[in-house]
């Protein structure tokens, strides 16, 4: 057993006297205003992200944004009212959003002028990273709400860089131990001809290498109609076999929404439609979660989807870093983010907090369909020697970030 | 309660024929009216199949099943013990139990999403979180009239009055915070930080220390009431479960406060515990996520609700063995002894 003793007395020692005079007044007596500080959260996204593209939203394409993920760090601002009270502190969100990537270094500049320390970013891999870069500069800490790329927690992490989101690995190994629970162990994999298919695709291999599943097949897909490329396009010589299930790469969405009930054989689809690993669904009941979708779709008239949750998330990271530590420098809050002892509440079920190999946030992950959650991972008996939300992602072992 | 009583638990010995069995039970049955008032009956809330179970009190048979508006969870006896208010969180509504007709008789509507709630000690006003409108809502029962909503911070959950009623403690989830409110003004007084969602409340007798459940940091914070500040964390380690698989939520005491019983949830263990030494004296295995416990008013039993195994688990407090489970609704959340 462990007694701790904190709070008021370590704070009274801590804070300055104009503080306490404040916060004491504010808590004898919550119906006098003062004078309280802003602390602006920045929040950075680009208008023209392919990602939320008006045709992608409204297609609503399986674990695939439902809209920005600002409304999700709006919710987070009700609910973080009373955290910043012991320092007359009261939150805000500085939100920028640029037109053309020629515009980051300008917007970050700004956010250094307003004294922001932290901002949500939720950008593309490729832009997130310049924005990281720049952010080093000002001494600004990133956190990210919507990049899963596998190489942004590998060889491009960065020490300003948190991630909030879930990476490939973490959601691949999901899928990989639901796969392996059931004993589907024989899997046709479909990737598209982009990029990042095939990055998500090599994610999967080497999941399905480590839960004992075999892919017995790889086969590319293309979206259209041509008779001459068929063999790519129709789903009924895409899926000739015998396989436990078909697992389907497909970053964009359009192709795979196809799939279902269309195979050779009647065979379940995963991946990127039929189950889906995601970070947060909006039929997810447990855990205080109905009450958390309740609130964020009373702020944006839509269901929450995982960027929405990350982004809510990570302002309340901030402001219970704020409560917490009775600080707002910087560098503490950045102490506490990686303080292996530190518990945030995700709604998953589980305590999460940041690994310290390369800042990526643990976490469960959930497998849905279209409307309902039908497995909270880690599953029960995928051990790791430490903590079980480890079996999820990249382990300490395998990292390959340096973050110092 | 004496009625029913006749009829079902003692039926078999009253109408045996032998007068000396006959003599016995209703001997049998007077010594257990000197210390237990009610029925023995235990009722259960759950969830998702909007019913509360009701078990007999000694042998555990399902006596009834009473259909609830939806999702029922927490429950409170009134003042005589007659009837049982049940908040209905998806059903907004408090639904009213006849304890004697085992039926809802009555319900106090349009309240959005009750969840917990505790009576004023003159049972005449109802303090309950209301979760989507982060307030804390007084409901004059007899008007039925919500006569004040005083906002207490996202997600409001556990509500307990103090015994002089002038104040109530509610556990604010997200903000990780007990707030304690001046039930006379009507407003917030102050908030005390304590751990990570915060939970469901004891009172030691001496009315000077509130117990609170944190369910992700895995604790229990103790506050003294006086200075309104931390003044022990409690941690637990069941053996085989890790830090992050304790979520403790429920908590019992023994009315001389002298011992807690705390629901572990997903560690699914109660761990029992020496308050004067704050020492785990014990860790009792019982069914998937244990939620809620409560005591039989002689102290001989604890119920524990199992959230994910669909039952109830029944301590002998005696030798802290569990002496059966007991399949009730799905997702139970509260027991409730009529005793």
């Amino acid at each position: 057993m462990k007694v701790n003793s904190f709070s008021a007395r370590c704070f009274v020692e801590k804070a300055s006297l104009l503080v306490i005079c404040f916060s004491f007044l504010c808590i004898a007596n919550p119906a006098i205003s003062l004078a309280e500080t802003v602390y602006e959260i920045g929040y950075l996204d680009y208008k023209k992200d392919p990602r939320y593209k008006k045709k992608a939203l409204y297609a609503k394409y399986l674990g695939k944004p439902l809209g920005r993920s600002n409304q999700g760090a709006k919710t987070a601002l009700k609910e973080i009212k009373f955290h910043g009270k012991a320092l007359g502190i009261t939150f805000e969100l500085n939100q920028k959003r640029f037109r053309k990537p020629a515009e980051l270094a300008e917007l970050m500049q700004e956010f250094a002028d307003e004294k922001v320390d932290f901002v949500l970013v939720d950008l593309e891999a490729d832009l997130l990273l310049e924005a990281a870069n720049l952010a080093e500069n000002h001494g600004i800490t990133i956190l990210n709400v919507s990049a899963a790329d596998t190489r942004l927690r590998q060889q491009d992490c960065r020490k300003n860089v948190f991630h909030v989101i879930p990476s490939h690995n973490m959601l691949m190994d999901a899928l990989s131990q639901h796969l392996a629970s059931l004993k589907w162990r024989s899997v046709l994999a479909l990737v598209g001809p982009s990029p990042g298919d095939k990055a998500v695709l090599e994610t999967f291999r080497a999941s399905a290498k480590r839960y004992g599943i075999k892919i017995s097949k790889e086969r590319e897909f293309v979206l259209g109609s041509d008779p001459r490329v068929r063999e790519k396009n129709n789903t009924k010589l895409l899926t000739q076999g015998d396989y436990d299930v078909i697992f389907v790469a497909d970053t964009d969405g359009e192709f795979a929404r196809h799939l279902p009930y269309k195979t050779v054989k009647p065979t379940p689809v995963v991946g990127a439609e039929g189950l889906a690993p995601v970070a947060w669904h909006w039929a997810w009941d447990r855990y205080g979660a109905p009450q958390l979708e309740k609130r964020f779709e009373k702020q944006s008239k839509r269901p929450m989807g995982s960027n929405d949750w990350a982004a809510w998330l990570a302002v309340k990271m901030i402001a219970k870093g704020i409560q917490t530590t009775e600080k707002t420098e910087r560098d503490v809050l950045v102490n506490f983010f990686t303080d292996p002892e530190t518990v945030f509440d995700g709604f998953k079920g589980n305590r999460v907090n940041f690994r310290s190999w390369n800042h990526q946030l643990r976490q469960p992950i959930l497998l849905v369909t279209h409307n309902w959650v039908i497995q909270r991972t880690p599953i029960e008996g995928f051990l790791h020697k430490t903590q079980n939300l480890d079996t999820l992602g990249i382990d300490a072992p395998e990292s390959q970030c340096e973050l110092n | 309660m004496k009625l029913y009583k006749l009829f079902s638990g003692q039926q078999s010995h009253i109408f045996s024929g032998l007068s000396v069995t006959l003599i016995l039970s209703l001997l049998l049955f007077c010594s257990f009216k000197l210390h237990a008032a009610g029925s023995g009956l235990i009722f259960v809330s759950s969830e998702k199949d909007n019913v509360l179970t009701v078990l007999d009190g000694s042998t555990y048979e399902l006596v009834k099943k009473i259909e609830t508006s939806d999702r029922p969870r927490h429950m409170a006896f009134n003042p005589d013990r007659s009837k049982i208010y049940v908040a209905c969180g998806d059903g907004e509504s408090i639904d009213i139990v006849d304890v004697a007709s085992l039926e809802v008789v009555d319900q106090i509507e349009d309240i959005e999403d009750p969840e917990a709630f505790d009576l004023s000690p003159d049972g005449k006003t109802m303090y309950i979180s209301l979760e989507d409108d982060g307030a804390l809502g007084v409901l004059d029962i007899e008007t039925r009239e919500m006569v004040a909503e005083i906002e207490v911070g996202e997600e409001p959950e556990g509500v307990l009055t103090s015994p002089d009623g002038k104040l109530v403690f509610v556990t604010s989830e997200v903000a990780n915070a007990v707030q304690i409110v001046d039930t006379e003004a009507q407003e917030l007084a102050t908030t005390v930080i304590v751990g990570t969602r915060p939970r469901r409340f004891a009172m030691l007798p001496s009315n000077q220390s509130l117990w609170v459940t944190n369910e992700l940091s895995g604790s229990v914070s103790i506050i003294d009431l006086a200075s309104r500040e931390i003044s022990d964390t409690i941690t637990f380690s069941p053996k085989g479960f890790r830090a992050e698989d304790i979520t403790p939520v429920g908590i019992a005491l023994t009315q001389d406060g002298k011992t807690a019983y705390i629901g572990l949830g997903r560690a699914n263990h109660v761990a029992v515990l020496d308050v004067a030494s704050l020492e785990v004296k014990d860790y009792v295995l019982v069914g998937e996520r244990a939620w809620n416990t409560t005591l039989t008013s002689d102290e001989s039993r604890l119920i524990v609700t199992n959230g994910l195994s669909d039952d109830i688990s029944i301590i002998d407090t005696s030798n802290n063995k569990v002496i059966k489970s007991v399949p009730v609704g799905r997702v139970p959340y509260m027991a409730l002894i009529d005793d």
